[in-house]
């Protein structure tokens, strides 16, 4: 199991390295000479010479990856193009708030989902069933901001309990949480329902009956400790939508965290901001995933071993 | 005290039909049968025979839907199973009369230790605590055989292997004691060796218990070896129901003649193997009349028409078979009603 | 002997006189046919689809046509939809628009997919170093939670509905390569495959005639799915305003104006909402219909 860990640790490390790259690629791809829009209007060539020289834009490509490496494990991911204020700092304001964000839509996803596939798959076929399952299909097929925006006009402008925008308290975070969490609920209810409804099909569920137990410890002892395993991997892919979609909603909300950064810094063509910003996102994201993996593999280990 | 030849149980007439698009199919059609207390009851058959279906019925585990017990009685110590509550089935179910089933691998629930799998049998109806539960499960897993119990009662199933598995599911079958043990095809997933230790397992426990069995299987030669009595199935039928010994020494039906005649044999030279031409018809579109009429080399024109009935033809052994009535050598009206003494 | 249920006379004579494809295929459809919900997919998906093609014909107004004077009126007689905040019909945007998004997910789709594809069945076929490195360069793609590949890309080449095109196909790769990746395997896998090898059929010959026919019907699943997540995000980054540009009557575009006027003018925001909602929401059922009808595991 440590092995695991460790081997499963060493492999982020290319993940990483290529992440890295690919963001420092892609930026390369602006068309434009940053020197020359840095330096502004009028400037002459000896100017933007300098300043190209300054920024190390005249070193070979593969020196500036590196270099812009070395700085990001440091911290450094230069300054913003619109403030001139530490990317990194910028981040670190807003990074608590869409973690916040995130946390209380995947306690919606993972809740609200579960809850609704357990329903869904012991009462299958009846109307709870197939009223979820709908919600569900619905769930994955609406747009996420669209929902947010509806939700926003019914609850806020209509009937005035939610606050329209911004973030600060509870009632700030719930629209948010469910426009974002909505969507990850469908996937997890479908996917609980679809994996109760495999397992109570299982063999051992019917020695379970053989031995005089009681139908809900079936489902509920038996069943679901087993039905719940591959929901593990659905809730760990949903993270991913997740850091996402926060783009997104907070678009739709107004609400001051990094997804919002990242779209502002794209919208002015903040560079160094952008690359940090996914840069970061997509570290913690990998992250995520080993924690999933490693959680999964624990969980997981009789039937790898079978 | 019980007299040794009373039965425990007695089905009569036990009709379980499965009820699906393609139609009805007549998975248990009319079976009928009594288990002595301490006795070894075989009942063979081919797949689609029904004898699954059949021992699932005397549970009442049958999935329902798509099937359902439409007839007949399970008389367990004198009370009809059928019409007993949910309730009631549940105490009976694991405490007094028990299952095993085919494949050991998956029966066994992966998530937990199959120690904890025992201890919950015996909680549930011995209502003993928690430690004590655990330590007759353990007293168990020494019963069937398995070597330091301590430890294994602690491992999940797949640090076990097939065998070692197989005796977990007798150990938690037999943990309360039950009257009755119905095994389904007990050693069928298993490799030879292991299912020699099986069966005599079974057998020794059935010894020291007293428990009455009912051994499910395919293969004769696990009849021969573990059985008193046997009954052959054929397509949701009894065919023939007699002592072991009788059996193989002079089968009366047909089909146990045919399956008998299909075994290899070391002490003989075989140029083929004998097979009973033709196949098992479709549970959903059976032939009139006697269900094997198709295949049987002896069918007269009285076995396409009508459906013999399980009839004694001595006293141990019963046939459902036109051949095996007084009147088999005389020509038949084809609607006279038959009856034999 | 090993007994098997046997068939009626008349399906015996049926089966002798069919060949196994076309069994396969009427298996197939009649499943599909059994999911009801599946058929109303595909209606739903061809309806759009019809409107897109048909659009100049059936569309009420000119979608581009400014008149002030009407601007955020609600739904009435002239305007089924009501108009914009530049007086534009909605109704027709709408129909219109239906094109922009159909072309976003079927192009950034079979992109994706032709490129994932290629990468899986490399991958899968020729293993080693060769599956190594394309699942390494698949394990990088995936690292980037959600649509924040396509922002990056988007970021860099700039704001427009070609480029959420290439941004949405760069991010569908991943799915492809792996599904592909993993089918062509088990088909690899195979002991026939070793056989024609050893016969001298080419690796191209294998792959083609062998290999690939065995992945398409999970890939047409994958593509009908990731069709209906493509154009989710296309709207996304379009609401964003790194997609079409104005005056583009593209869906998600049309909703971000639906956020400026939400309160006076609910309606802009409703419909585009409800055309994009009922788009992606035929796709899903109908991948769903065909993923239940493809999957020989499935028992109803």
């Amino acid at each position: 199991m440590l092995l695991f860990i460790i081997r499963r640790i060493l492999q982020t490390i290319p993940v990483l390295l290529g992440v890295s790259l690919v963001v420092f690629l892609i930026m390369q791809m602006v068309p434009g000479d940053p020197a020359t829009l840095l330096a502004g209007e009028g400037a002459t060539k000896q100017t933007i010479e300098m300043l190209r020289h300054e920024l190390g834009l005249d070193r070979p490509i593969i020196y500036q990856y590196f270099d812009y490496v070395f700085h990001a494990i440091q911290g450094d991911f230069g300054e913003s193009l619109r403030n001139n204020r530490p990317v990194l700092d910028e981040i670190m304001i807003r990074l608590p708030i869409t973690l916040q964000l995130a946390l209380a839509s995947i306690l919606i996803t993972v809740v609200l989902g579960m809850i609704a596939g357990i329903i869904s798959a012991t009462k299958q076929y009846s109307m709870a069933d197939i009223s979820i399952m709908i919600i569900a299909l619905l769930g994955i097929s609406l747009p996420s901001f669209w929902f947010g925006l509806m939700l926003i006009y019914f609850f806020s402008v209509n009937l005035h309990i939610f606050p329209v925008a911004g973030w600060g308290t509870i009632q700030h975070m719930i629209l948010p949480a469910i426009t974002l969490g909505a969507g990850g609920a469908a996937i997890v209810a479908r996917m609980t329902r679809s994996s109760m409804l495999e397992v109570v099909r299982q063999d051992y569920i019917r020695t379970a009956r053989a031995k005089g137990l009681k139908e809900h410890i079936i489902i509920y002892k038996h069943g679901l400790k087993n039905a719940l395993i591959p929901v593990i991997t659905v809730v760990g892919l949903q993270f991913g939508a997740l850091l996402g979609g926060t783009v997104l909603t907070e678009s739709v909300f107004a609400i001051n965290g990094l997804g919002r950064l990242i779209v502002d810094a794209i919208r002015t063509r903040d560079l160094p901001m952008v690359q940090g910003g996914v840069l970061i996102a997509s570290v913690i994201f990998v992250f995520m995933n080993l924690a999933v993996d490693v959680l999964y593999r624990y969980f997981n280990k009789r039937i790898d071993l079978n | 005290m019980k007299q040794l030849n009373e039965n425990i149980l007695e089905v009569k007439d036990l009709e379980t039909y499965f009820f699906t698009e393609e139609g009805t199919s007549k998975a248990v059609n009319k079976v009928s049968f009594s288990l002595k207390k301490g006795e070894t009851l075989g009942i063979v058959g081919e797949s689609g025979s029904g004898k699954s279906i059949t021992s699932l019925s005397l549970l009442r585990l049958i999935p329902s839907p798509p099937g359902k017990i439409v007839g007949g009685n399970i008389f367990f110590k004198g009370e009809d199973l059928l019409s007993k509550t949910d309730k009631q089935m549940r105490s009976i179910r694991g405490n007094e009369i028990s299952m095993i089933f085919q494949e050991p691998m998956t029966s066994l629930n992966p998530v937990y230790s199959v120690g904890e799998q025992i201890a919950e049998v015996i909680r549930l109806h011995q209502n003993l605590g928690k430690k004590e539960a655990w330590q007759k499960a353990v007293d168990m897993l020494k019963l069937v055989g398995i070597p330091s119990p301590e430890k294994r009662a602690k491992q999940e199933p797949h640090e076990l292997s097939g065998g070692m598995r197989q005796r977990v599911m007798i150990a938690m079958a037999l943990a309360c004691h039950p009257e009755v043990l119905i095994a389904d095809e007990p050693t069928t997933a298993l490799d030879v060796t292991i299912q020699a230790q099986i069966l005599e397992l079974i057998k020794n426990l059935q010894n020291e218990l007293g428990t009455a069995v009912i051994l499910i299987t395919h293969d004769l030669g696990v009849v021969y070896e573990s059985c008193d009595r046997v009954a052959v199935m054929y397509a949701g039928k009894i065919v023939e129901y007699t002592t072991a010994k009788e059996l193989f020494e002079n089968p009366k039906h047909p089909y146990t003649i045919g399956l008998l005649n299909s075994l290899p044999r070391l002490d003989m030279d075989q140029e083929e193997l004998t097979t009973i031409p033709g196949t098992v018809p479709s549970p959903y579109n059976m032939p009139k009349g006697c269900s094997f009429a198709p295949r049987c080399a002896f069918a007269k024109k009285i076995c396409e028409e009508m459906v013999p009935d399980l009839q004694h033809i001595d006293q141990m052994t019963q046939v459902s078979c036109w051949k095996h009535t007084v009147q088999w050598d005389r020509e038949f009206v084809v609607h006279e009603k038959v009856g034999v003494e | 002997m090993k007994p098997e249920i046997a068939m009626n006379q008349s399906e015996m004579t049926i089966v002798k006189k069919e060949s196994q494809k076309l069994k396969r295929w009427k298996a197939f459809y009649k499943k599909f046919k059994r999911n009801k919900l599946a058929l109303i997919g595909g209606y739903i998906v061809l309806f759009y689809i019809l409107v897109a093609i048909f659009a100049p014909i059936i569309s009420p107004q000119d979608p581009f046509k400014i008149d002030l004077v009407n601007k955020l009126q609600t739904p009435s007689f002239d305007h089924w939809m009501g108009t914009d905040d530049k007086g534009r019909d909605i109704l027709s945007r709408l129909i219109y628009g239906s094109r922009l998004s159909l072309t976003v997910g079927f192009v950034s789709v079979f992109f994706g997919a032709a490129i994932g594809i290629i990468l899986g069945l490399l991958a899968g076929y020729y293993g080693k170093w060769m599956d190594t490195i394309i699942m390494r360069i698949v394990d990088v793609l995936l690292a980037f939670p959600g649509i924040l590949l396509a922002l990056a890309i988007i970021s860099a080449l700039g704001p427009s509905l070609i480029n959420v095109m290439v941004a949405v196909g760069v991010f569908s790769i991943p799915m492809f390569a792996r599904i592909v990746r993993g089918s062509t395997l088990s088909v690899r896998k195979l002991e026939y495959i070793d056989a024609i090898r050893a016969l001298g059929a080419t690796d191209v010959t294998i792959i083609m005639k062998h290999i690939f026919p065995n992945i398409l019907s999970p890939v047409i699943v994958q593509a009908t799915l990731r069709l209906a997540t493509a154009i989710l995000s296309a709207a996304g980054l379009s609401y964003l305003g790194l997609g079409a540009q104005p005056p583009s009557p593209e869906w998600g575009a049309m909703l971000s104006s639906g956020r400026d006027y939400l309160f006076s003018a609910p309606h802009i925001a409703l419909f585009p909402g409800i055309a994009i909602s009922t788009l992606v929401l035929g796709f899903n059922i109908f991948g769903d219909g065909l993923r239940d009808a493809l999957d020989p595991r499935m028992k109803k």
